[in-house]
C-alpha cells in the first residue's frame, strides 16, 4: 500500500534522511520508530506530498505522491506533530471543510461527518470551537479530520505526545480500531505504544533505517526496549548529520 | 474551482464569527462618517459664505463632486492604506503558526486555487466594506444633485486601489508566520505604493513619469476625477496580478524548505 523506495531528503547541506526503502502491506499498522530528530516527520512529510523528496520515489496505493500527486494525495489522512485545527471553527465547520477540500462529494459529507465524529468521540463537542478544547479533544479532532475522508492510508505523527494516560489509552484503542480499514503509518518514540498497536516495525536513526521486521520476530525472547537500543548503539552517526535540531522544523 | 467556493467560504467565515470583520467595519464606518459629516457642513458654510460675497454666479461653480465626494475618496484611501493590511495579516501568517498549512497542502488542492481563494475572500470583504460606505453618496442624491458617473468611477478606482492593497498585504502575510510582521510589512508597501509619486516633480525626466505612473495616489486621483484611463487599468491589473503571482510562489517555496 505504501512503497518508499530509495527516500532521500536534504535541506541545503543537510542531510536528514538518506535512502530511507521500506513497504507497509495494506491494513497494516506500521511502527515508525527513531530517537527525536532521526528523520521520522521528514519522511511522513515526504509521504503525504507536503515537500518533495530529494532522491527516490514513494507510491501510496499505486499512485506516485509527486507524479500523481493529488490521486495519492485523497488517499492519504495526515496528522501532523501538532494537530492543524483552526482554532475560530467549530468541530463541524471545521471537519465539513477538510471533507470538502480532500475532495470529498457533497452528498456523502453529512455521513462521513458522523461516522467520524462518532468514531472519534467527538458527539458532545460537536459544536464546541475548537480553540476552546482541551488537548486530548484537539487531539481527538486531528484524528478525526485524518479519517474522514475516509482514506486508504494514515499517517500519524505522534498521535499521543502530551495527552494524559486515560487519553493516551482512549486514542490507542481507535488507532487499533481504525487498523483492517485503513493501512497506518504511526510514528512515536514511546516503545510500548508500538508493543500495543503495531505490527510491523521500521526503526530509523540518523536518517537511515536500522532495522525493518514484524514485531512478533523482533521481540522473541526480548524486549522492543533492548532491540531499539541495540539497533540504535549499533548504528554510527555519519558525520555529515549532527544538527538534530534542525530537523523537525524546516520553516 | 469547487476548491476555491470552499476556501472563499472558510476565509469569510473566519473574518465573521470574529469580532475582526466587526470592528474593521465599525472603524471603517466611523471614520468615514466623521470625514462625511465634516465635509458636508464645510461645504454648507462654504456655499453661504460666497453666496453672501459673490452673489449667485460663484456659487454656481461649487458642486457636490468637488468639495465633498471627492476629498471623502481621498480620506477613505487613506485609511484602507492603514486598515487593509490589518484585514489581511492573519491570511497566510495564522496558517503558518498554526500549523494548518500542513494540512492545505497536503490535500488535494493547487496552491494557486489556495492563493486566489483567500484573495477572493479578502477582496469580498473589502467589497462589503467600501460597499457599505455607499449610503454616502445616496443621501447626497437624495438631498442635491451631484454627478453620478463620476463618483461612480471614484468608487471604482476605490475597489481597485484597495484590491491592490489586498494583494499586497496577503503577499506580505505569506512572507512570515508573524501577524504583526505581516501588517507592519504591509502597512509600509502600501503606504510606499501611495507615497511613491511625491518625487516626481523634482526627479528628472526618466524617472519623474516612471514615479508618477507607479504612483497608486495618481491612477487613484484620476478615477475619482471622473476619468478611466486604459492605462490605469492595466496598472491596477498588472499590479494586483503580480501580488498574487508572488504570493504563490511564495506559499509553493514553503514545500521547498
Amino acid at each position: 500500500m505504501i512503497e518508499v523506495q530509495h527516500l532521500t531528503k536534504r535541506y541545503g547541506d543537510l542531510t536528514a534522511v538518506s535512502d530511507i526503502s521500506f513497504n507497509v502491506a495494506s491494513g497494516q499498522i506500521l511502527g515508525f520508530l527513531g530517537p527525536n530528530g532521526s528523520g521520522k516527520t521528514t519522511t511522513m512529510r515526504v509521504i503525504t506530498g507536503f515537500m518533495p523528496a530529494t532522491g527516490g520515489t514513494v507510491k501510496v496505493a499505486g499512485f506516485d505522491i509527486f507524479d500523481e500527486s493529488f490521486e495519492a494525495r485523497k488517499r492519504i489522512g495526515y496528522l501532523p506533530e501538532s494537530p492543524p485545527l483552526y482554532n475560530d471553527m467549530t468541530v463541524a465547520a471545521y471537519l465539513r471543510f477538510v471533507a470538502r477540500i480532500k475532495g470529498m462529494p457533497k452528498a456523502a459529507i453529512p455521513d462521513a461527518l458522523d461516522r467520524a465524529l462518532t468514531r472519534c468521540g467527538l458527539t458532545k463537542v460537536t459544536n464546541r470551537v475548537t480553540g476552546h478544547l482541551s488537548k486530548g479533544f484537539r487531539q481527538r479532532v486531528g484524528l478525526a479530520q485524518a479519517i474522514i475522508h475516509n482514506p486508504e492510508v494514515l499517517i500519524l505523527d505522534e498521535p499521543t505526545v502530551g495527552l494524559d494516560p486515560q487519553q493516551i489509552i482512549e486514542i490507542r484503542a481507535l488507532i487499533r480500531e481504525l487498523a483492517g480499514h485503513h493501512t497506518v503509518v504511526l510514528s512515536t518514540h514511546i516503545l510500548p505504544e508500538v508493543a500495543q498497536v503495531c505490527e510491523k516495525v521500521v526503526i530509523i536513526n540518523a536518517g537511515r533505517v536500522v532495522m525493518e521486521d514484524m514485531l512478533a520476530n523482533l521481540t522473541q525472547g526480548q524486549t522492543l526496549e533492548e532491540v531499539f537500543l541495540k539497533a540504535i548503539s549499533q548504528d554510527e552517526t555519519p558525520a555529515e548529520i549532527q544538527k538534530p535540531e534542525s530537523l523537525e522544523v524546516p520553516a | 474551482m469547487r476548491n476555491i467556493c470552499t476556501i472563499v467560504g472558510k476565509e469569510l467565515r473566519s473574518y465573521f464569527v470574529s469580532p475582526v470583520a466587526y470592528v474593521v467595519l465599525t472603524g471603517f464606518l466611523l471614520l468615514g462618517g466623521w470625514f462625511f459629516f465634516n465635509l458636508l457642513s464645510r461645504f454648507n458654510l462654504l456655499l453661504s459664505l460666497y453666496l453672501q460675497a459673490q452673489g449667485q454666479e460663484a456659487v454656481d461653480r461649487f458642486n457636490l463632486n468637488d468639495y465633498v465626494i471627492s476629498p471623502l475618496m481621498h480620506n477613505l484611501a487613506i485609511v484602507l492604506v492603514i486598515l487593509v493590511p490589518m484585514i489581511t495579516m492573519r491570511a497566510y501568517a495564522e496558517e503558518r503558526k498554526g500549523g494548518t498549512y500542513e494540512l492545505l497542502l497536503t490535500s488535494p488542492v493547487r496552491t494557486g486555487e489556495i492563493v486566489l481563494g483567500k484573495f477572493l475572500a479578502s477582496f469580498l470583504f473589502i467589497a462589503i466594506m467600501i460597499g457599505l460606505t455607499l449610503i454616502y453618496p445616496a443621501i447626497l442624491i437624495a438631498f442635491g444633485n451631484p454627478e453620478f458617473g463620476i463618483m461612480a468611477s471614484g468608487y471604482l478606482g476605490l475597489l481597485l486601489l484597495a484590491t491592490v492593497f489586498v494583494s499586497v498585504g496577503l503577499l506580505t502575510s505569506s512572507l512570515t508566520e508573524n501577524q504583526i510582521i505581516a501588517a507592519v510589512s504591509g502597512l509600509v508597501s502600501t503606504l510606499l505604493l501611495y507615497v511613491i509619486g511625491w518625487p516626481a516633480e523634482t526627479a528628472g525626466e526618466v524617472l519623474g513619469p516612471l514615479l508618477r505612473y507607479l504612483s497608486v495616489t495618481e491612477h487613484f486621483a484620476e478615477m475619482v476625477r471622473g476619468i478611466i484611463d486604459t492605462r490605469a487599468l492595466i496598472y491596477f491589473a498588472s499590479l494586483i496580478t503580480l501580488a498574487l503571482f508572488l504570493t504563490q510562489r511564495s506559499v509553493e517555496s514553503l514545500r521547498w524548505r
